[in-house]
Order: C-alpha cells, then sequence, then structure tokens
C-alpha cells in the first residue's frame, strides 16, 4: 500500500471576470515509503498547484475547486478539517518551497523559528528544544548551528536558508517530504550540496520525497519514479532508467530532445517542441499536447487518450506512443492494454 | 513526419494563436475591461456620473433661488425660536435657518463641491507631477548634479508632509485671505507632496527597469527615454491617485469651509458652509447636517470605489 | 590568427561599484568589485560565451562591454575604435553595431508599445529607412528572420507567449543590422521547451548573418552548446577560457571542475557514475573578496602555499587560458583535493541500487538530543 495516493485530482480556479482554469486536471500518482517520486512539467503544467492542494495550502477562495483524493497512510487529505490538516502537515508531511526568503518569517530568528516547529508537534521546550534546533541545523550542514540559531533570515546566503528551511522540515522527521522546485532559486554548485543533502536526508530516514520540478537534470538523478505532467495531467509514469533511455509520450521525449545537455557537443541541433504551452487543447477534446506533437494522429483528437499501463509498471496517456527501441513503428506492445478505469470524456463533464 | 502533416500542425497553432481580433489590445484597453467586469467600478461610475450631472446641469431646474429667504418672508421659519419646518411637497428637503430651500441650496452646492474638487486635485497633481517628474528624472539622470537636484527637491516635498494637512490648507488660507481659491489652492498644495513622491518613485523604478536599458542600446537620446518610455509607464498609479485625492480633496474643501476659511459669501451654497451652518441646529433640525454629510460621503465613496477599482484593473501583476 | 577577425577586444576592463551611506551627504565606504581586471577577446562571426554564478560579474561585464555600464578602468576595443573614451553622440551612433538581448522578454519590451513601434524606434534611431513604408518593409524582413507572423506588429508584448517575447527582444536587435549581439541569459527565463527554440534561432541567425555573439549564462549546457569559446568568471575575474569543447573535455581550473560536475545532466547513467566535487559555503562578498586566488576559500585543492597570498594570473596551458597556480599538477592527478570541508562524493545515494555512502550522518546526535 502506498504512503501517498492521489486519485484523479482536480483543481480549478474561478475568478470574477476571468475565464475558469482547470490548473489540475485529474492528476494521478503514488509515492511509497521511502521512495523519491519526481513531478516534472513546465510552467502551467499544474506540478505546484497538485502539491499545494495536497497540503491543503490553496487559498482560500469559493471560485477555487479541489476534487479527487489524495490519500495519505490511508487518510484522505482533502476531506481533513483544518485542525486535523494542520496535525498532520509539518509532523506527517512537510513541505519545501522554491524561495526560502519569503517561506521564513523575517522578524523572527532562525532558532524560533525552529523551535516552534518542535513545539508544536513534538511538545519540546526550553533547552531541549534549544538543543535539539541546533543538532537539526548541524545536520543539514549549516556551520556553528548555536550562533546561527539567533540570526535573521536576512543574514542567510540562500545556500543555508534552504538548509534552514530543509531542518524546520525534517524537524519532526515526517514520513513525506514535499519539495517544490527546492533549487531552482539557487546556483549550480549550491544547488549540488542541496540536491545531495536531501538524498543523505531520505536514504538515512526513509522519508519518502517527491520532488517537483521542471530540470530533468535534477530528477536524472534524485528519483526512483518519475510523472511528467503536462496542461494539469500526467502524461507519463516510468522508472527512472525506463522515462530517460525509451520515452513512451512525445512530449517526454521532445522534452528530452530539446534541452542541451553538458555531455554533447557545440552545434549538435537540438529539436525543440514547436509552439508554447498557452497552445493547448482541453483535455476533454482529445489530446492536450496534440497541437505541439510531432506524432499527431487524427485518433488524438477523438477523446482524451486513455492511461496505457504495459507490463513494466509503467504508463503513458497516448494513443500513438514512440515505439520502443526494435519494436515495429507504431504497433502496441502485447501487454499494452488500455486500462479499463481510465476516466472517460462523458465522466469529465459530470464533473464540470 | 511528411510535409503535409507538418504544414497543417502549423496552420493549426497559427490559427490557435490568432484566434482573438485582429488588432492587439493595448494596456490601457486591458484596464477598461477589466473594469467593465468590476462591480465596485460600476457602483462608483454610476454615482459619479449622478454627481456630475448634477453638478453641470441641476442649477438650471431647481425649484428655488437658493440664496432666497423663502421661509422666513413667509413666516415660517423662526430659528431663534427653534422652529425650521421640515420637508413638505414644495421643499423636499425642508428650509434651512435662514429660511431658504435646502433642496435647491444641495444642488447648487454640488456644482461647488465638484468645481473646488477638480480644481484643488489638478492644483495638487499639476504642481505634484512638475516636483516629482523634475525629481524622478535628475534621479534618473543621475550624476553629482542630478542626484543634488532630486536631494533638494525631495527635502522640501519632506517638509511639507511634515506639517499637518490641514494646518498646511490652514496657514496658506490664512496667508491668502479667506476665498474659494484659497481653498482649491490649500486643499491642492496638500496632495502635492503624494502626488510628487509617486510620480518620482515610479519614474525611478521605470529609469531602472530592462526595456529603458535596451532603448539606451538602441542608442536614444535620454530626454527622448524619459518621454517615451519612463513617463508614459508612471502615470498609471499617479491616475489611480488623482481619483482618491478627488474623494480627499472634496472632504478636506468641506472642512474649510466649515472652519469659515471659504467663499466669504456664506451665502452661497456649499456642502461643507451647509454642514457649518447646521451646526448650531442639530437637536431642533439634525437633517440639515445629515443633507449635506451624506452627499459628500457618498461623492467621496464614488471616487474611492472607482480609484480602487482602477488601482486593481491597472495592477501589472493582474496581468496574464 | 590576424588582429583583423577579432572585433571586440576587452583590456583590463574593471567596473567597481561604490557602497554609498549617510543619511544627507553620501559617503563611500567601500567598493563592489563587480568586474576586477578582465581580458577577453571575441573573434568575428564566433561565439564567446561567459559562464559563472550570480553575483560572479558576468552581466555587468556584458554591460560595461556596451558601455551601458560606466567601466571605472580598462579599455573595450569594437573593431579598432576604443568605446571607453568615445564622446556620447559617436557612441550613440556606434549602437547600431552592437545589440543586446535581455534575460526577461517581458520587462525588457516597453508594454506600452506594440511590436511595430519597438521595433521601429531604433530605425528612427539611426536614421535608417526613409518612409513608413520602407520601415515596415525592413522590420517585416527581420519578424521574418525570428519566425513571427506580419500580424504580430500591431500586437503588444502582453498578447505573447513567452518564446515569442524573446523572439521579438531578437527581433529588435537585428533589424539594425549589428554585427555583435550580447545575449544577457537569453533562454534562463522560458521554458525548458521553448529554451531549444531560441538556440536553434541564434544559431540560425549567426549563419545566414554571420554575427558575433557574447551569451551570457549561469547554465553550462546552454553555453556549451551555442558557444565556441568559453570563459568562467568567478568573484570579478575570469578564472579560465578555453575552447568549448576542450573546455568540457579537460576543465583545468578547480572552479571550472566544480562547475562542470554540478550540473545535472538528463541522463540517470550519467548521474549515477558522476563524481561530484561539492564546494564548502558560499560565495564570498564581492565588496571584501578573499586575498590571494579567490577561489581558495572553497577550493577543494587549495595548497598551503601561494593561494592565500598571490593572486594567479590566466596563463596559457595546452590552448586553455586558466588562473591557478596549481593548475598542471591537479590536471596530472600529483595534488589530491583536501578531504577537509570540501570533497569528491559519489552522487549515488538516490538511485534505484541505494549504495552506502561516506558521510558521517549525525542522526545519532539528533536522536540523543530528543530524549
Amino acid at each position: 500500500m502506498a504512503l501517498l495516493e492521489v486519485d484523479d485530482l482536480s483543481v480549478t480556479f474561478a475568478r470574477r471576470g476571468q475565464r475558469t482554469v482547470r490548473a489540475v486536471d485529474g492528476v494521478s500518482f503514488s509515492v511509497d515509503a521511502g521512495e523519491v517520486v519526481g513531478l516534472v512539467g513546465e510552467s502551467g503544467c499544474g506540478k505546484s498547484v497538485t502539491s499545494m492542494a495536497i497540503m491543503g495550502l490553496l487559498p482560500r477562495h469559493p471560485g477555487t475547486r479541489i476534487g479527487g483524493k489524495a490519500a495519505f497512510d490511508g487518510t484522505d487529505l482533502l476531506g481533513l478539517d483544518d485542525r486535523a490538516r494542520r496535525d498532520i502537515r509539518g509532523r506527517d508531511v512537510a513541505m519545501i518551497f522554491q524561495d526560502p526568503l519569503s517561506s521564513l518569517n523575517p522578524v523572527i530568528p532562525i532558532g524560533l523559528q525552529v523551535t516552534e516547529v518542535l513545539a508544536r508537534h513534538r511538545g519540546m521546550k526550553g533547552d531541549a528544544a534549544r538543543k535539539e534546533a541546533a543538532g537539526l541545523l548541524d545536520r543539514v550542514g549549516i556551520p556553528d548551528p548555536t550562533r546561527r540559531l539567533k540570526e535573521y533570515p536576512h543574514q542567510l546566503s540562500g545556500g543555508m536558508r534552504q538548509r534552514a528551511l530543509i531542518a524546520m522540515a525534517v524537524a519532526c522527521r515526517p514520513r513525506l517530504l514535499i519539495a517544490d522546485e527546492p533549487t531552482t532559486a539557487l546556483d549550480v554548485t549550491i544547488q549540488a550540496q542541496i540536491l545531495e543533502l536531501l538524498k543523505e536526508l531520505v536514504h538515512d530516514s526513509g522519508t519518502a520525497l517527491v520532488m517537483i520540478t521542471h530540470d530533468l537534470g535534477v530528477v536524472a538523478g534524485m528519483c526512483d519514479s518519475i510523472n511528467v505532467l503536462y496542461a494539469g495531467r500526467v502524461v507519463e509514469t516510468a522508472r527512472r532508467r525506463p522515462l530517460f533511455r525509451e520515452p513512451r509520450h512525445p512530449y517526454t521525449s521532445g522534452l528530452l530532445g530539446s534541452v542541451p545537455r553538458l555531455d554533447s557537443g557545440r552545434g549538435e541541433p537540438l529539436n525543440p517542441i514547436p509552439g508554447s504551452v498557452r497552445d493547448v487543447l482541453s483535455w476533454s477534446e482529445g489530446c492536450a499536447f496534440a497541437p505541439r506533437c510531432s506524432r499527431r494522429v487524427d485518433a488524438c483528437l477523438d477523446e482524451t487518450p486513455p492511461v496505457v499501463r504495459t507490463h513494466d509498471g509503467r504508463s503513458y496517456r497516448c494513443v500513438d506512443p514512440v515505439p520502443l527501441p526494435g519494436a515495429v513503428p507504431a504497433q502496441a506492445g502485447p501487454a499494452d492494454q488500455p486500462e479499463a478505469s481510465s476516466p472517460e470524456p462523458n465522466e469529465e463533464k459530470t464533473r464540470d | 513526419m511528411t510535409m503535409t502533416g507538418k504544414k497543417e500542425r502549423l496552420d493549426r497553432l497559427a490559427e490557435m494563436v490568432n484566434r482573438d481580433d485582429e488588432r492587439g489590445v493595448s494596456l490601457w484597453q486591458e484596464a477598461f475591461r477589466r473594469l467593465r467586469r468590476n462591480p465596485a467600478a460600476i457602483i462608483g461610475a454610476v454615482i459619479l456620473t449622478a454627481f456630475v450631472l448634477v453638478a453641470l446641469v441641476g442649477p438650471f431646474f431647481v425649484p428655488y433661488e437658493p440664496k432666497d429667504t423663502i421661509g422666513i418672508r413667509e413666516g415660517l421659519v423662526k430659528s431663534g425660536q427653534g422652529i425650521i419646518p421640515g420637508a413638505s411637497a414644495e421643499h423636499w428637503f425642508g428650509y434651512d435657518h435662514q429660511g431658504r430651500d435646502v433642496f435647491s441650496r444641495m444642488i447648487v452646492g454640488a456644482r461647488q463641491t465638484l468645481l473646488v474638487g477638480v480644481v484643488a486635485t489638478l492644483i495638487g497633481l499639476a504642481v505634484g507631477a512638475l516636483i516629482g517628474g523634475v525629481a524622478g528624472a535628475a534621479a534618473g539622470l543621475g550624476g553629482r548634479w542630478g542626484r543634488a537636484v532630486d536631494n533638494a527637491l525631495m527635502r522640501v516635498i519632506d517638509m511639507m508632509l511634515a506639517l499637518p494637512s490641514l494646518l498646511l490648507a490652514v496657514s496658506i488660507a490664512a496667508l491668502l485671505g479667506a476665498s474659494l481659491s484659497t481653498v482649491m489652492i490649500a486643499v491642492g498644495m496638500v496632495s502635492v507632496p503624494v502626488f510628487a513622491r509617486l510620480l518620482r518613485v515610479s519614474m525611478i523604478a521605470q529609469a531602472n527597469s530592462d526595456y529603458v536599458l535596451a532603448a539606451t542600446s538602441l542608442g536614444v537620446r535620454k530626454p527622448k527615454i524619459a518621454l517615451t518610455h519612463i513617463v508614459p509607464n508612471s502615470l498609471a498609479p499617479v491616475i489611480v491617485q488623482a481619483t482618491l485625492t478627488l474623494a480627499t480633496a472634496i472632504i478636506e474643501a468641506a472642512a474649510l469651509s466649515f472652519l469659515g476659511l471659504g467663499n466669504p459669501d456664506t451665502a452661497q451654497p456649499e456642502w461643507g458652509v451647509m454642514l457649518a451652518d447646521a451646526q448650531p441646529y442639530l437637536g431642533i433640525r439634525p437633517a440639515l447636517a445629515i443633507f449635506p454629510a451624506v452627499a459628500i460621503i457618498i461623492t467621496a465613496l464614488g471616487f474611492t470605489l472607482l480609484g480602487e477599482a482602477m488601482r486593481e484593473a491597472l495592477d501589472p501583476k493582474l496581468r496574464k | 590568427m590576424t588582429d583583423n577577425d577579432i572585433l571586440v577586444e576587452v583590456r583590463d576592463l574593471k567596473v567597481h561599484f561604490p557602497i554609498k551611506r549617510g543619511v544627507l551627504f553620501d559617503r563611500t565606504i567601500g567598493h563592489v568589485k563587480a568586474v576586477d581586471g578582465v581580458d577577453l577577446r571575441i573573434p568575428r562571426g564566433q561565439t564567446y560565451g561567459l559562464v559563472g554564478e550570480s553575483g560572479c560579474g558576468k552581466s555587468t561585464l556584458g554591460r560595461a562591454l556596451l558601455q551601458l555600464t560606466p567601466p571605472t578602468g580598462g579599455e573595450v576595443v569594437f573593431d579598432d575604435v576604443e568605446l571607453t573614451t568615445l564622446p556620447p553622440a559617436r557612441l550613440r551612433a556606434m549602437r547600431r553595431r552592437m545589440q543586446m538581448i535581455f534575460q526577461d522578454p517581458m520587462s525588457s519590451l516597453d508594454p506600452r508599445q506594440n511590436v511595430e513601434s519597438i521595433l521601429t524606434e531604433g530605425l528612427q534611431t539611426h536614421g535608417i529607412g526613409g518612409n513608413r513604408d520602407e520601415r515596415r518593409a525592413i522590420i517585416g524582413e527581420a519578424l521574418d528572420k525570428v519566425g513571427l507572423p506580419r500580424w504580430a506588429l500591431s500586437r503588444y508584448p502582453h498578447e505573447f507567449s513567452g518564446g515569442q517575447r524573446q523572439r521579438i527582444g531578437i527581433a529588435r536587435a537585428v533589424v539594425l543590422g549589428p554585427e555583435l549581439i550580447v545575449a544577457d541569459e537569453p533562454v534562463s527565463a522560458l521554458d525548458v521547451s521553448i529554451q531549444a527554440q531560441v538556440v536553434n534561432l541564434l544559431d540560425e541567425l549567426q549563419e545566414s548573418l554571420g554575427l558575433t555573439y557574447l551569451v551570457i549564462a549561469h547554465d553550462l549546457a546552454v553555453v556549451r552548446h551555442i558557444s565556441d569559446i568559453v570563459g568562467v568568471m568567478y568573484l570579478g575575474a575570469l578564472v579560465e577560457e578555453a575552447p568549448s569543447d576542450r573546455l568540457y573535455t579537460e576543465p583545468l581550473h578547480p572552479y571550472t571542475r566544480a562547475l562542470m560536475s554540478a550540473v545535472p545532466v538528463p541522463d540517470p547513467d550519467v548521474e549515477d557514475r558522476r563524481e561530484r566535487i561539492l564546494l564548502a559555503g558560499d560565495l564570498p562578498s564581492p565588496a571584501n573578496p578573499p586575498a590571494g586566488c579567490r577561489f581558495h576559500t572553497r577550493c577543494p585543492w587549495a595548497q598551503p602555499t601561494r593561494c592565500a597570498d598571490e593572486r594567479p594570473v590566466l596563463r596559457e596551458i595546452g590552448g586553455s587560458r586558466v588562473a591557478c597556480h596549481w593548475a598542471e599538477r591537479i590536471a596530472s592527478g600529483e595534488l589530491r583535493p583536501n578531504q577537509e570541508g570540501a570533497g569528491a562524493i559519489r552522487g549515488s545515494a538516490g538511485g534505484e541500487a541505494p549504495e552506502p555512502v561516506s558521510i558521517p550522518t549525525s542522526t545519532a546526535k539528533a536522536d540523543s538530543a530528543d530524549g
């Protein structure tokens, strides 16, 4: 049984005078205990909104609708009341954000912010809490932790702030850590430090990690399994190696073909995906990626492409996937069967 | 991938992007669209349209001459004995303490109020924008002299800000003697620092933006950059502020009139004067104070609603 | 290579920003040495890539080269003309030949100008195209070059996607027919799938128009992909400069090595095999850079002699220019990285077959503090 099971999660924003936005449009994925799972996609694919919805951090607004399920250890996080959710948040599930400066309170010393978490969820007070806080800062590689406890966020560098934030997140040894673009704002050498730290923490404590990022390189080095998102849906799920070696969804393969790699030479041509993320189709009209897809066939526009699960545990949402090397083109493998329970287009409409 | 397939796809892409109307939509048009969809803006606009209409054409249709002490002439009003009749079929808002028709005075007073509000705001805007614009341009140009000019102007503005606004207005009024133009100038001067600071800060922010650097790298001269890029992009917050200032200007003008610093011809109706006149009779006829007070509040509310809605519509953060 | 082939030469360029304090009177209490003595040459028709982390001064260098930020010292020679002492009017005329592309396509376009007006501004400034129709023809050509449709002319920047906006910015630069384009982080604000479009466009334009580029970026992969020569900056100075492929195969400076090893590659096999060189600590303040070699405070190969007190100069080693006292001995493997503070770490802890990592953890300590 998975630690976190997100099933058909949808988030729509309706705002006065604006078009209703389906930011997340039926996202499903699961995270096992101790596993590192990546959510990869470009801006607007819904990866961050997904994590905010799971954490119950979306701003309250009558126009915001959340549907589907996000079961953590059997409890549906979306159905909890505020109090119960606050209890889980920070203790069992913690989150790290992209911008550490705005996630830390600027007028409270780092130490107090860490001990606050310890007091709230572990009932620690006074010297014990301070000692534990210093231990945590030391654990995340902040030098001279006892002095740092008295400092304010602006006195720390970007990398150190992100470490402090990680210290707060792991203070209660959560079973699940959600990291939303944790290194995007950092320089590449600092990014390497933080990624190494996250790997270590996950490895030592058995915490499951959901890594949200746009950087395929970061996922390649970190994640056990990866979900690729496009226009609010997961379009492909696979283990790390198969995904990078044999991407099946044209979007995944398009992304991999379009990023310049450090180990590819000068002038090797890149194959960009045409158009932009604005050029999407609504999923109810067919495949949202179809307008930009190089493998587009008429069937793409018939209905929402169903999820295809293969025997090796990967899945993709495409009617004409990229063929496996050596396979006959445009023919699905024998074990590739459309999943019976995939959401049907008419089902989509009833939820509108 | 066949050629036809590619062409078809590109056509489709172009079509998707080309879906909107042919002409581009400028920021102002975009802001106006957003404004139209905002109920607060609609309410504000309705209030203000009504107010402006009343102020412009109302005085031609008033049932009575507003300075005519008709109530006293007919012996109906004896304010010394506390007899001031209220609303009736002929006099909808009743008489005031001198036996004048309150309804007529309210309508004629609207014109005065609008005039004072608009002129005072324009004075504030003109002087403030001049100081702020020069300071902003000087700061943007930088250099020793630029910084010095900017510094000097801002210290003057700081001094104006340091004085409480009403005190500043009262001293100006005392200096120039009580008159309607005194009220306009006094109220206008109070809003000068706000406009000056706003335009300056906004210009400095724009001067540091990438598109100004881009224009510099194209080889465009600095004065032209200031006029074509910096100033137009700095105006949005100033326009919003002007709308909001209209609200406070009306209230401040009323306050000055209330204190007796306004038009010396107190027979000339003005909402602030009416409020002041009503004071001794609050116990007998509170309506005399309520009518002008409510009118001032509603008008100010109209400007505030519209101003806030404009702020929202022009906010670059809400832009898609 | 003769001097005729060099389009731009930068000699000992310095940009120091004063740090001012004081309420009424400005008092200079120090200087941020954003660029502190850089020499480089950009051959005509080639791409020079400048990489470095935030705060290394690469953007300032690009702007100082174009005289958009006045240099504190040094010279910039563009096609045999010394720019730093040029009178303003001649410099403005010169700007037609050297253009800039910006990082954020939204903020570098005036939101109140439509595309036609954005593209016309430069033409008017330099008196190119006699009348509106002539200008329209020139603009139309520029739009074709960058792959934007004609109907874009009447549109405003906010109506375009990020990639299209960047194309507008590129069109604004190429419409003047420049020889040099300084591109400051041209793709970093764009979505992954769009970056390749813009990178390819820059390559195409270089080929068809014979442009010379100075590409400034923090993304080593992008820089390596489009550059012929790459310069690596650290705290206001070049630490290494080499042909793109050589820099990748044989990085000589310890900082280049660390940078290279830190860039994630979208390939699990490469990621699992990589030896990551983790640098200790953060970037020192450019207002108060370390004495001697500026990198010695974080360098895994720092030696007790010379590094802390003698500033290394760029010297030629087998086709690269390196500013490190010990480059040869590090390259030969004679010197090993210090274990203290920094070191090479095998990056496989997050892999599918986790191996024990060699880092001592302090979980035990945290646990005992719990009780």
